[in-house]
């Protein structure tokens, strides 16, 4: 087993590659994804390996690069588009809602868009304006796109596999501020082993409270779960994977068990992911519950300057001081 | 113009042909027929390259046949939207020549993005043309395969499917597809409203970016729905081509034949590995933007009477009558062939059947989901609760 350390940016570089080598039809289109390799390196040396036929520069126009993605889809292609940063995909919104997300609809299942989005996504990096968003919600709440976000190198090096192999178009969230987080990655596991790109996970089993997060926000959790430990309180930590559509098994069943729910994510809180995951868990565990299901979000803000970032973001003590809120119900 | 000799063989029975320039009072425009049904054998167009067609007989009849049936059917279409049959209809009258004589000029190879008014095209490809009428009749959203004919389902937003042509045609170049007589070429159609949207305009930038074997074939029709072309632009549509780095012309899209000579050329040069350009089809909407629209509003009768004397249809009748090509039987034949096709139209309108309602969660996916699937039995349980009941 080819067991190898790198970051989460290293192994989706090295799950696109993987990609590439695999299926001639996928393609690479963004914004400096060329000889630069991305603004965050993510398509790092791949146009050098591949052929600028492959990995394709594109004009500075993101509606330009889904909507000729759509057309390369019809042709037979399977497009990879990065959009540069999650303020900058707006600009493609009516491709991506109206085109990428119905072709397969309209057409009663004559045309399939097996094309993946990539949308670096959150805050965390002091960015400017527009370089910290998180527009899950947007495109979750959207029938014909699935979403997904990776949370941890190997996930990443594995989903953005699956997410290429796919009919389905997907948009694929990267947390951008765990880029270059390291952890262990399988570079072998066969494709079609792997655990179901559409699944959740539990990440920490726990027995008190049920603590559901995705993509940048797991790892805050995983380490709330930890000091939370120390007082003698033990989290469940699930890291959804899957946005859309939402794969919540496993989260009926450990609430069941804790009796407890806090859903954390950066996006602000009105009409978000949490929402949703609170109203159906509330319909699914109703009887189990001891306290109303929780939300951690960033603010009805747009998102704020960077050096109050870390005050908007939802932290470890934002997370536990939920928890704690569970139990005083 | 001289009548010919009936008996002597087909060109020696044609008055003798013209060539010009460019069309009478207009220099910019491509004529080949004038509205009087005049013949100009072949022009030079402001691009330098000749324009002439050369077809027999027949195949001019043809294109008469064609015409007929595309203004028939769309009549019968708009008359079964009055009659409540269908939700909406956007009719095509009076471009009949632009969408005839493009669609003509595409070879089989060719692949065709079209706006929902392209009728006339979608005829010319060879679908049914009840498959459009499903759409809007509400009972389904399209109903052909795209990649089978070589044409897109219908795009409603405007100008969207520019970019979905540049992209389908970018992929021609990466298939290698190009460079030879048999290379493939795209046409994307859109109207002079589109030409204010981004996407549009996008398209005109990736499709020279990367030498996109495509033709833009913008149908000018004056208006989007109320706003005349004043509106959109202060040059001509066909100029804006200059400025994104590829050839643009303007042709009389109410000849069917200069229609079909010009683009026919555009389409060899893209699949010849030329790039892209744009046509600009200066024609006129003569009907409704919609059934749901009231051109009374926005525009007055003498503008339309003066593009009723350059209709496309009329002109094409003058040239075959005063050329001997076809006789009364003939035009007898296409107006009884119009009229049983309409008919037969009208017939499996109505005898469509609705939608079962569980259909509207097919085809979400590829893959399906989990989500509809649950929804789909809670719905399939709800319905099945009515069973018995006197609703």
């Amino acid at each position: 087993m080819a067991t190898e350390t790198l970051t989460l940016g290293k192994a989706l570089n090295t799950g696109l590659r993987r990609a590439l080598e695999n299926d001639p039809k996928v393609i690479i289109m963004g914004e400096d994804v060329g000889k630069l390799g991305g603004v965050f390196r993510i398509t790092d040396g791949l146009q050098k390996d591949f052929g600028d036929q492959r990995v394709i520069d594109t004009p500075l126009a993101e509606s330009g690069i889904i909507g000729t993605a759509v057309g390369l889809a019809i042709r037979g292609f399977r497009p990879v588009c990065e959009i540069q940063f999650d303020g900058f995909v707006y600009p493609a919104y009516d491709q991506i809602v109206s085109q990428v997300a119905k072709m397969h609809y309209r057409s009663r299942g004559k045309l399939s868009i097996p094309m993946v989005i990539r949308i670096p996504f959150g805050g965390g990096i002091g960015a400017v304006e527009h370089h910290s968003e998180s527009p899950e919600a947007y495109f979750a709440h959207t029938a014909g796109l699935k979403v997904v976000s990776c949370a941890n190198p190997q996930d990443a090096y594995v989903m953005i596999q699956q997410a290429i192999a796919s009919d389905d178009p997907i948009v694929f969230l990267e947390p951008k501020r765990r880029y270059w987080e390291k952890g262990q990655v399988d570079l072998d596991a066969p494709l079609s082993d792997a655990y179901p790109l559409h699944s959740a996970r539990v990440v920490r089993p726990g027995t008190d409270v049920t603590v559901l997060a995705y993509g940048p926000m797991v790892r805050t959790c995983l380490e709330a779960a930890t000091a939370a430990a120390e007082d003698g309180r033990e989290l469940e930590v699930i890291d959804l994977r899957s946005l859309s559509p939402l794969d919540l098994a496993a989260a009926y069943e450990s609430v069941k068990r804790t009796g407890r729910a806090v859903v954390v994510h950066e996006a602000p809180s009105n009409i978000g992911l949490g929402a949703e995951l609170a109203a159906r868990i509330t319909e699914e565990c109703f009887y189990s519950l001891e306290s109303p299901v929780l939300r951690v979000t960033g603010f009805d803000t747009p998102y704020p300057a960077a050096r109050v970032e870390e005050e908007y973001l939802p932290d470890l003590d934002r997370v536990l001081d939920a928890v704690d809120r569970t139990f005083g119900w | 113009m001289a009548k010919g000799d009936p008996g002597g063989t087909t060109r020696g029975r044609r008055a003798a042909p013209r060539s010009r320039k460019s069309a009478a009072g207009d220099p910019e425009l491509v004529q080949l027929l004038t509205p009087e049904g005049e013949r100009i054998e072949s022009v030079t167009g402001p691009d330098g390259n000749e324009y002439r067609v050369d077809f027999t007989d027949e195949e001019y009849r043809g294109l008469y046949r064609d015409l007929v049936l595309v203004r028939k059917l769309d009549a019968e279409a708009t008359a079964l939207q009055r009659q409540g049959e269908l939700g909406i209809w956007a009719s095509l009258l009076g471009q009949e020549a632009a969408q005839v004589g493009s669609g003509r000029a595409l070879r089989t190879q060719d692949m065709a993005f079209p706006t929902y008014r392209e009728h006339g095209v979608l005829y010319c490809r060879g679908i049914d043309p009840i498959m459009p009428l499903g759409l809007f009749r509400g009972v389904d959203q399209g109903g052909w395969d795209p990649n089978e004919f070589k044409f897109n389902m219908y795009t409603i937003v405007i100008g969207a499917q520019t970019l979905h042509a540049t992209g389908y045609a970018m992929g021609i170049t990466m298939d290698g597809k190009t460079g030879t007589d048999d290379g493939e070429a795209v046409i994307a159609y859109f109207g002079d409203g589109a030409t204010s949207q981004g996407d549009v305009n996008e398209a005109f930038v990736w499709a020279g970016v990367f030498n996109a074997p495509m033709v833009f074939f913008c149908q000018n029709n004056q208006y989007a729905i109320s706003e005349p072309l004043e509106r959109q632009t202060r040059i001509p549509l066909y100029q804006r081509a200059a400025g994104f780095g590829f050839p643009g012309i303007r042709v009389d899209g109410n000849d069917v034949l200069a229609t079909y000579a010009v683009t026919r050329t555009a389409l060899d040069n893209a699949r010849h590995g030329q790039g892209p350009s744009l046509i600009e089809a200066y024609t006129y909407r003569m009907g409704a933007h919609t059934t749901s629209d009231d051109p009374t509003r926005y525009r007055i009768a003498s503008e339309v009477e003066a593009w009723q004397a350059k209709d496309p249809i009329a002109r094409v009748r003058a040239f075959l009558e005063k050329q001997q090509i076809a006789d009364a039987d003939f035009f007898a034949e296409v107006d009884e062939q119009a009229r049983r096709e309409s008919v037969h139209l009208r017939e499996r309108v109505l005898a469509m059947p609705n939608p079962e309602p569980v259909t509207m969660f097919d085809h979400v996916y590829p893959n399906g989901s989990p989500l509809l699937d649950e929804q789909r039995a809670q719905f399939s349980r709800y319905m099945e609760s009515f069973e018995g009941s006197a609703h």
